[in-house]
């Protein structure tokens, strides 16, 4: 049928390495997810705040991940931050680029998530005695995880398929990478990313997987 | 700091690449989107079991990373079937295919969201299926859609800066390689990334605009 022979064997060796590469590309994406939400809900809080100055670097950071390519913002932590003598390693502006994508994202979500919240809690929060930010900690905050925690797993698997952008900035232990330098030493260009891409469909439907699980949990009441 | 060896040429170069990056993304929302209503359609229409297969397929574009769509795709197409096909052309399938995938999700939510009553009446006032979805379903569908569509527009036009992969220069390519050679990296940056924003930042508060608009009624 093709004049062209599938060496599936000479890829599937390079299984164990690949696999190694996919707990790095996890690493990535959980470290970037947990960062994201503690920033977006600070960048929440900014908006929140009534204070010009919070809330216009809030906007920014938000308006700006959300209206450029991921790969422009991993080349920006990348190479954007040298110019001020900062240079990251390849890991570490992947994860910067990740993470700043994902709180601009996230803090949108929560902000959509906030306005099903009725202002009335906040306010008899308020009346209790709590003061503004437990209020927020301990009434809103709650609430607000649990209304976007859907958009939060589709965050979790866009992040998953965000590290591949990692091997533009040479980037080279995580799932792409690993399948890039392999590419280079065996040149099974199919047959590898064939397999890189499998796993990838994994990680991303056991994520979904385990998101409906908790969700299921979550959402008993 | 602030003086700067970029050149007219260069600019010239930036607004190829930025005109490449439109096109691509101009021709696969296009034909995405038809093929994406086309999915849509036909899955809503056949019922989830026939459904099943056309699911999976269109569930693998949204599961794996682009670039390995893109390499996975070159490499098939090249390597295994040889064929001279230009890294535009896939590009601009694998995009076809990754917008079709997303949009027949929304088009399914907006046929969804048009109530079963509606149309329950448009076919006993006589309507056939046929002029039930072009008359009832299509006018209501793309208001609830439209807003979630015009966000995807503005994700493929991201996502397409990927397709350096196939050997596509597009903005962010064109903008990699004068990094290279002129090696001030945060102006050329900041200048692609602007190209970006000013696109996508209006259409996207458009966007948000509509969907408040259009859901309050």
């Amino acid at each position: 049928m093709f004049s062209y022979t599938f060496q599936w064997n000479q890829a599937l060796a390079r299984l164990p390495q690949m696999l190694e590469g996919a707990l790095v590309t996890m690493q990535v994406a959980i470290m970037s997810m947990v960062l994201g939400i503690l920033i977006a809900i600070i960048l929440t809080g900014f908006r929140l705040s009534g204070n010009k100055f919070l809330n216009a670097v809030a906007v920014t950071w938000i308006e700006i991940a959300r209206n450029t390519p991921a790969l422009f913002q991993i080349y920006m932590a990348h190479f954007g931050v040298a110019s001020f003598g900062i240079h990251f390693s390849p890991f570490m502006s992947l994860l910067i680029g990740i993470t700043f994508n994902n709180a601009g994202y996230l803090s949108e979500n929560f902000r959509g998530a906030l306005k099903a919240i009725p202002e009335t809690q906040t306010r008899s929060a308020r009346s209790l005695g709590m003061p503004p930010i437990m209020a927020f900690r301990t009434v809103v905050l709650p609430q607000m995880l649990r209304i976007s925690f859907l958009p939060m797993t589709n965050q979790m698997v866009w992040a998953v398929l965000m590290t591949s952008l990692g091997v533009t900035v040479s980037m080279n232990a995580d799932l792409y990478g690993v399948t890039q330098d392999l590419n280079a030493l065996t040149f099974r260009t199919f047959e590898l990313f064939a397999i890189a891409g499998v796993i990838f469909y994994i990680i991303v439907k056991v994520i979904n997987l385990g998101a409906r699980l908790i969700a299921a949990r979550l959402f008993r009441y | 700091m602030f003086d700067t060896s970029i050149s007219v040429n260069d600019l010239l170069f930036l607004a190829q690449g930025a005109w490449i990056t439109i096109l691509v993304t101009a021709i696969s929302v296009f034909l995405g989107t038809l093929l994406g209503i086309f999915f849509g359609v036909l899955r809503y229409q056949v019922g989830p079991w026939w459904a099943a297969p056309i699911t999976f397929v269109l569930d693998i574009f949204r599961s794996i990373p682009l670039l390995i769509q893109l390499v996975l795709v070159n490499a098939f197409v090249g390597i295994v079937l040889r064929l001279q096909i230009s890294g535009f052309t896939v590009a601009c399938g694998v995009l076809t295919f990754y917008t079709a995938a997303y949009c027949a999700e929304i088009v399914r939510g907006g046929i969804e969201a048009v109530p079963a009553t509606t149309r329950r009446a448009a076919r006993s006032l006589g309507l056939n299926w046929f002029q039930d979805m072009r008359y009832i379903v299509a006018p209501l569908a793309t208001r609830v859609a439209l807003p979630s569509w015009i966000g995807l527009a503005l994700g493929v036009m991201k996502d397409s800066a990927l397709v350096y992969v196939v050997q596509v220069t597009e903005l962010l390519k064109s903008t990699q390689i004068l990094i290279t050679r002129l090696q001030e990296p945060l102006l050329l940056l900041t200048i692609g990334g602007l190209f970006y924003f000013v696109i996508s930042f209006p259409i996207a508060r458009l966007g948000g605009y509509l969907e408040k608009r259009w859901s309050n009624d």
